[in-house]
This record gives C-alpha cells, structure tokens and sequence, in this order.
C-alpha cells in the first residue's frame, strides 16, 4: 500500500512540475522585454536584468518560478486589473466558484444515484426510461444549452430566479447555474451506477443473500449499492474535469464574477500572467482530485492497488 | 438373436447412402455468419441507433448540399435584412415561420438572419460542415497517433511499455481543457490550430484503449503460432493483432467524434473559436448568445443541430459498442 501511494504521489509531483515547465517557458520565450521603456540606456536595462536575476541560468529561474508559484505568489496582471497581483484578484473569485462547483458536484450526484438506483431495481419500467432517457439527455448537451434553457424559462419568461448573478441574493442566483453545472453529473452517475448495480444485483452473492432471507430492503442498501458504489468512484476524475470546463461556460453565460470568467476575460484580452495563474490553479486542483482518487479506489478495491504496483 | 437385432430388417429407411444433400440442409440451418454480419445485425436491432445513425445521415447531407441549396453566401452581409426571424414557404401561411410581419425584405430566410443580415439557413449548414471537419480530422489523427503508441507499447512490453505509460500518465494529468487554451494562446486559432490543439491530449485515451486490447490478444494461442512460425513483428502486429482490436478501436473513434465537437463547441463559447466570418456550430451559439433574449432563433437553430447531432453521435456509439461486443462495459 505504502508503494502504491509513494509511485501515485510521485507522478502527481512530476506533473506538477512538468505543467510549470510548460507555463515558464510560455513566459520565458515570449518575444520582448519586461523593461521596454525606449528612454532607458542599455546600462539601465543590464541594471534591472541583474535586480531582477533574469541573467541567471535557466534552471535557477525556473526553480525560483516553481517556489514563487508554490507560494501562491502569482506576479501581477497586466490587462485587466493594471499593476493588482493576481492573487489578490483571485481571494475574492476563488470561494465564489468553489461554491457553486462544490453545490453542482453534491446535488449532482445526489440526483443522479437516486436516479441510477431507482432505474436498476425498477428495471424496464417507466422509471427506468425517464433515468435512461435524463441520462442520454444530459451526456448529449452541453452545459451552456442548459443555462440558456434555464436562464430562459426561468429567469426571462417566469422571471423566478436573477437573471444574473447578484450578490444580494448570493444562494437564489446559484440555483440555476448549478442544475445546468450538475447535469452532466447526473447524467453520468446515473448511467454509471445503473449499469454497475445491475451487474451486482445479478451476481452470486446477492442471489446468496436472498436466499437467505433477508428482506428487500436491507439486500439492496446493504448488500448491492454498497458494492456498486466502488465502481462509481471511477467516474469522479472526468466529472472534476466537466465541473471545471463546465464552470467557465456556466460563469459566462449567468455572469458569475469567479474564477471561470476572469479565466475567459483573460483570454479574451490577451493577460497572460492571469492565464497562465488559473490554468495553473486548475492544473492544481485536477491532480490533487486525481490522485485522491487513485488513493481512495487502492484502500477499497485491492484488486486496482495490485494491478497499478504491477 | 437374430430376430431381436436385425437394423436392416426393423428400419430400412433409416439408414440411406448420402447424396449430399444434407449439406444443403445444414446450411439452411446454420447460415455461416461473418463477424461483423453479426454485428450488423445486432446494430439493426437496437431502434435507438439506428434512429441516431439516420440523424447523422441527415445532418451530414445538410452540411455536404446546404450551402450549395442556398442562394446566399454565408459571408454577404446585407444591411437591408439584418435580425429577420425566420420565414419559410408554405409554412408562413399557417403562421408560423412567418418572418418579420413589417418586413420590407421579402426574402425567404429558412432560418432567419442575423444581426449582420448574414442568412443562418446558409451559416448553419457551413458551420455544421466546419465543425464536422474539424472534428473529424482531429479524431482521424488521434486515431492514427493512439493506435501506433498502444500497439508499440502493449506489443513490446517490459521497458519500452513501463517508460511510453509514465508518459502517458504525465501527459493525462495535466486537463486537455488546459493544454488546449495554452497551445491557442501562442498560435492564433484558425483551423489548423484547433486540430492540433484537440490532437495534442486527444489521443491518450485511444492509445490506451488498444494498449488494453493488444495485451489481451498477445496471449493468445494464434499468436503464439505466428510467432513459433518465424513471423515478422510487423506481420503479428498488422495481421494477427490489429484486426482483433478493430471494433474497440471503431467504437472508441465514434464516441471521440462527439466530444471533439462539443469541445470546438466550448472553445468557441469562450473566445478561442474559428475566426469571423468563417462559422462553426461552436461560434455561431457564441454569436447568437449575445442577443438570445431578443432573437432566440439566432442560437436556436445552430443549438438544435449541435445537440441533435451529440445525442444521434451518443446513442449511435451506444448501439455500435453493444453490437461489437455484448459483452463490453462502458469505455
């Protein structure tokens, strides 16, 4: 087990590394220089390369990038906010967008296992086709088709819920942002736990459990979901993934002042600093989930900690 | 004894010479199925894919014929018609698709205009187009890069496997979402760009698909045999290895068609899309965005296609992987 974790945390260490390699050569071989005031002598300029230690071999600065990083000391940006360092920008985005990630995530997998279950045990029955068919529903459409449905119905025609995001009403105006984030959540849990509950309610130990005589109930919630649920956790990484994609798209389209817009904003107006910064910050926070998963799929399966040590 | 066992006398008729025409009746009985005649007709079975290949069918002769069927240019911007709703004829007498009532433009906009006067009918089909090529090359490459690195790296094993799957695990913990904003950063997105951008992470998980194949054929007894006979590395791996692999590798082709579409969908939603006035699905739902509370049928149509074409990808994928295999899980 200790093997196991020490080779998953190291690769997490590796790509960590290799993804602030990436972003430092973006910066390192951009063309210009940071000091291109045209009155400035070459003296002066030598002067502010040796303050600043941009003479230094490439590997003491790469190495001072990767500490500064670390430190969460992102440098500062250029566009959007001249001169703020960047992560002052972000103290006030991050909580913002954690929450309506973290409410999409829970919500999501919440309805979706209800979802999963009920069309396993109620198999061919109407149920069953409403789950399979959100499920369908969900995999196919994007989030920004939700949001628009939504923000339409909703917020436009039956004017229920803000339109955009107003920190007045900072939980009224999450509630649709995160059902069209968690759709796709939904959607793939639900898929996913019906399959794998139904493979489980088909195996040998279930039929010994009944046999048995226990009742119903405690057959399923103890007996089946239990076992079912390991598979699920497989699907938790590509669902980080969709949260992440889908935030910015969600962020965009009910202007939620988080991470994912200024992420767009960015883009949009050529800021590198800030780019770079939160596509290390995602960069992050994938990995992290990654190999908490790996981890948390090793204690409970053994079965997947041997196949990986092998 | 002679009377209790006599088969000549007690069933004449059960014993006859053969004529050879029980060899016709067998064969009515045990029609010789190829492989994929079976899986073909396990697909014909599954109404839902079928439904979803129908779709693609259209959609695709939509984007080929759509722009030749139209007398607009998806690129002439007309002052004169801007926002137009649509207007078809026929149905505008049933009043519906009845245009703009005050009109002064007279022309028939299957899909309206927007707010360039660019007719959508026209844009749509060519976004289409633009989309499916874009997402078709992108998936055509990764199909070639993946399959190469999973056969190397499953076929040759040991060291050559151990380095080319640390790669991979590097390289598949970093988000595609990240890896293709950066690439689009440094060079401008156009076509080329965006292919390469969805090629660069895209191909891992194919490579990995038939990784997994590769090892489980290499065990086998036929490919025990080629080897015994001398054969070539080259030979086993393209004639005995690939074609056991080439359902999962069909099956994983078509379910990357659909997400390199969404993901051309994404880029274009936050800026990184084709540029102006060229159009993809992704670009057009990020121009008609901006006014879709005023004009809802400048989102609405390019909307309609991209989600009918993911589910008709989805569902058609779905009948497609239980057709090849029955027995597959969800990849």
């Amino acid at each position: 087990m200790k093997k196991y974790i020490f080779k998953r945390v190291v690769i997490a260490v590796i790509t960590v590394l290799v993804i602030l390699l990436i972003l430092y050569l973006m910066l390192d071989l951009m063309p210009g220089s940071p000091f291109n005031d045209e009155k400035m002598t070459a003296e002066q300029q030598a002067a502010l390369y040796a303050k600043y230690g941009l003479n230094d071999p490439f590997p003491v600065r790469y190495l001072r990038y990767v500490r500064d990083m670390l430190k969460g000391d992102f440098g500062i940006s250029y566009a959007i906010q001249k001169n703020c360092p960047i992560s002052t920008m972000l103290k006030a985005r991050v909580p913002i967008s954690l929450r309506i990630g973290l409410q999409a995530a829970v919500f999501g997998t919440f309805v979706g296992l209800i979802l999963g279950i009920v069309a396993a045990i109620k198999r061919n029955s109407p149920w069953d086709t409403v789950a399979t068919t959100i499920s369908v529903l969900g995999v196919s459409l994007p989030s920004f088709v939700f949001a628009l449905l939504l923000s339409y119905l909703f917020s436009y025609k039956l004017k229920v819920f803000p339109l955009l995001y107003s920190s007045k009403e900072a939980f009224k105006s999450t509630i649709l942002p995160t059902i069209s984030l968690s759709m796709f959540t939904i959607a793939s849990i639900a898929r996913y736990s019906r399959s794998e509950l139904i493979e489980v309610l088909n195996s040998e130990y279930i039929l010994l459990a009944d046999s048995k005589g226990i009742t119903r109930t405690r057959l399923i919630c103890t007996h089946a979901v239990h076992n079912a649920l390991i598979g699920v956790i497989t699907v938790l990484a590509p669902l980080v993934v969709n949260l992440m994609t889908g935030s910015l798209v969600v962020e965009k389209a009910f202007s939620i002042p988080g991470i994912g817009s200024l992420y767009i904003k960015a883009i949009q107006m050529n800021d590198y600093n800030v780019t770079l910064s939160i596509s290390f910050l995602y960069s992050v926070l994938f990995i992290f989930t990654m190999l908490l998963v790996d981890i948390l799929y090793g204690i409970i399966d053994p079965r997947i900690r041997l196949a990986k040590e092998g | 004894m002679d009377e209790t066992f006599n088969p000549a006398a007690s069933a004449p008729d059960d014993f006859r010479p053969a004529t050879g025409d029980h060899r016709e009746e067998e064969q009515k009985a045990f029609v010789n199925q190829s492989y994929w005649h079976d899986v073909f007709h396990r697909f014909c079975a599954n109404k839902g894919a079928v439904i979803g290949l129908i779709f693609i069918v259209l959609i695709l002769l939509f984007a080929i014929f759509g722009p030749m069927l139209s007398h607009y240019s998806y690129r002439t911007v007309d002052p004169l018609s801007t926002n137009l709703k649509p207007r078809i004829p026929g149905l505008e007498k049933l009043g519906i698709f009845s245009g703009y009532n005050d009109s002064v433009s007279t022309a028939y906009h299957y899909f309206g205009t927007d707010n360039l006067g660019r007719d959508l009918f026209t844009r749509v089909a060519q976004g289409t187009r633009v989309s499916f090529e874009i997402a078709g090359l992108a998936v055509l490459c990764d199909v070639l890069l993946g399959v190469v690195y999973g056969l190397v790296s499953g076929y040759f094993g040991g060291k050559v496997d151990m380095v080319m799957q640390r790669i991979t695990e590097v390289l598949n913990s970093i988000p595609t979402m990240i890896v293709v904003t950066l690439l689009l950063l440094i060079i401008k997105p156009g076509m080329g760009s965006i292919i390469i951008a969805m090629m660069l992470t895209g191909w891992i998980n194919m490579s990995r698909i038939v990784r997994a194949q590769v090892l489980k054929v290499k065990e086998q007894e036929f490919v025990l045999a080629a080897n015994t006979i001398g054969d070539t590395n080259r030979n086993i791996i393209f004639k005995e290895i690939l074609p056991n692999a080439m359902g999962q590798i069909i099956v994983t082709f078509m379910f990357s068609i659909p997400n390199a579409i969404f993901m051309e969908a994404f880029l274009a939603f936050i800026g990184l899309g084709i540029p102006a006035p060229m159009a993809s699905l992704g670009s057009l739902i990020n121009d008609g965005y901006k006014s879709a509370m005023i004009y809802p049928h400048m989102i609405l149509s390019p909307v309609i296609i991209l989600a009918l074409l993911m589910l008709s990808f989805n569902l058609f994928a779905d009948g497609l992987r239980d057709a090849i295999d029955p027995q597959m899980k969800q990849i």
